[in-house]
């Protein structure tokens, strides 16, 4: 699509803007959409369902509610698209396709390395893996001689071996 | 022990009250972790019914917390709206937590006794646990957070997924759930011009910036909220020590700005800092955005000694208590714009004045 300001460059950003009093959407080049004071790197935080908006054509189409809702709380992909927020933990598993490419767009990378959680209930495997993220917390609490941080660790690196 | 929170008086304000580290460009610092509870749709999507649930199984879990400090618990629809704007303005609630007229059901906010912390229930995810600090103490900061929320989770079952972590309603915080900010006044950058470039490179680094009241707001009388962007992939002291490394180079752009302006134009910075004190000390009405810029002009003379008072925790201070719902509650009722406005203006005049002895 041409810029609808000079017809002359590919359009590539999408203004919408109240223009007469009524709602109206232009499609820009970024030097007319620089011209109008936009920027096309925004380094402004854009909510999320504007991000979304701009994740290209199936996005665009915001669904045609042809994919099935959350078996839990119901919420479908064009709601997630519009929100920008999931309903419930278990959307997660239900939409995991097409959140494990957001999720590396979002932050560069779909896998957790922080702090594991352990439930009551957990199994032993769970608690193995927590305990060597502690230790890898711990020997990194040594190396930058967080003294107060590693004595802590250490403690709860003791109590959870205690419960193995 | 968990009681009902009663009068708000001077909760959740401890922050103001200490300069801190730095405390002359870093007013604050913050870290919060997003967690949500198995079993219960995140809280845009539950009905009262599970709101009221989980703000009752989060009360059960605070009031167990072995060895922990008293801790007031506040429902937000048990407030009136100018005690919400009060927690508002202290900057221990969120918008989204006090809603724009009717608070959302059953919302909840849990100040320790201590001030150490803060958690507000049912706001974007069940829980938001968070610490607030006077002055560039993120280490500190997260560490008290961690801890919290070690022992919240041996009471309360998280839901959390072995690959993408802490899970949250939005996705843009889920992993870590980790949110560190740093509330930092950088007017040397702003009036040399040199603010747009280290924004741009604040983005580049994967970090992000926003005005004082969070998500969308105006960048007002040049404080900047600088945090991390992602949550997922890093480890939590990882995404804590960037942020830090990173604000500490601001700082020291910043210091650099101020010294070179006080090289190459003394006089129009000291005309500069001296007017507004002159405002500041004097007017007879003054507009909210009026005086946050007028207290950056003052904030940056005290730092480069050109006023030798009033004291920065004063400045934090009027941040807070200038603000309209706190000049209302001082005044016992509301207030129309121009009462407002003038009410600000004797508050900000005693303040001042009262620092000058």
């Amino acid at each position: 699509m041409l810029c609808e300001d000079c017809r002359e460059r590919e359009a590539e950003l999408q203004l919408t803007a109240i223009i007469d009093g009524a709602m109206r959407t232009l499609d820009l080049c970024s030097v007319c959409a620089s011209e109008r004071g936009l920027s096309s790197s925004s380094s402004t935080p854009a909510p999320l369902a504007d991000f979304l908006a701009q994740l290209g054509p199936e996005a665009a189409s915001g669904g045609e509610g042809s994919d099935e809702p959350c078996p839990y709380c119901g919420i479908t992909e064009a709601d997630f698209r519009r929100t920008g927020r999931l309903g419930c933990p278990q959307c997660y598993a239900h939409f995991e396709p097409q959140l494990r490419s957001l999720l590396r767009r979002l932050h560069g990378s779909p896998q957790h390395v922080g702090k594991l959680y352990m439930s009551a209930g957990s199994e032993a495997g769970d608690r193995i893996a927590r305990l060597s993220a502690m230790r890898r917390r711990l020997q990194r609490a040594v190396d930058t001689e967080d003294f107060e941080l590693a004595a802590e660790l250490r403690d709860r690196i003791h109590e959870l071996e205690g419960a193995e | 022990m968990i009681r009902r929170g009663g009068e708000i008086d001077s909760r959740g304000l401890s922050w103001a009250a200490v300069g801190g580290e730095a405390g002359d460009i870093v007013v604050s610092s913050r870290v919060r972790l997003a967690r949500n509870l198995q079993g219960y749709p995140f809280p845009g999507r539950a009905s009262a019914e599970d709101r009221a649930r989980v703000l009752e199984t989060v009360r059960t879990a605070l009031g167990e917390l072995a060895g922990s400090a008293d801790v007031d618990l506040w429902e937000m629809g048990d407030l009136d709206v100018r005690e919400r704007d009060l927690l508002l303005e202290r900057h221990v609630v969120s918008r989204e937590l006090v809603g724009e007229n009717e608070p959302p059901s059953h919302a909840g906010l849990a100040l320790w006794v201590d001030e150490t912390a803060g958690l507000m229930i049912n706001e974007e995810d069940h829980i938001r646990l968070q610490a607030l600090t006077g002055g560039f103490e993120l280490e500190d900061t997260w560490r008290t957070v961690d801890r919290l929320d070690e022992r919240l989770g041996e009471l309360l079952p998280y839901a959390f997924h072995h690959e993408y972590g802490f899970l949250t309603a939005c996705p843009t915080n889920v992993g870590t759930g980790l949110r560190a900010s740093v509330l930092v006044h950088l007017p040397g950058l702003v009036l040399t011009k040199e603010i747009r470039k280290v924004l741009e490179g604040i983005g580049q680094v994967g970090l992000t910036y926003r005005g004082l009241y969070g998500e969308g707001s105006e960048v007002v009388g040049n404080l900047f909220q600088v945090s991390n962007q992602t949550t997922l992939g890093k480890e939590e002291e990882e995404l804590v020590g960037h942020l830090t490394r990173v604000v500490g180079k601001v700082v020291d752009y910043e210091r650099s700005a101020r010294s070179r302006m006080l090289r190459e134009a003394p006089g129009i910075l000291e005309d500069k800092v001296w007017r507004a004190y002159g405002i500041l000390r004097h007017a007879r009405s003054l507009g909210a955005e009026e005086m946050m810029n007028l207290l950056s002009a003052l904030r940056l003379g005290i730092s480069l000694k050109l006023l030798q008072s009033p004291r920065v925790e004063t400045l934090n201070e009027i941040l807070v208590f200038g603000q309209t719902a706190h000049l209302e509650e001082a005044a016992g009722g509301a207030l129309g714009e121009a009462e407002g406005d003038a009410a600000r203006a004797a508050y900000v005049r005693t303040r001042l004045q009262s620092d000058e002895s």
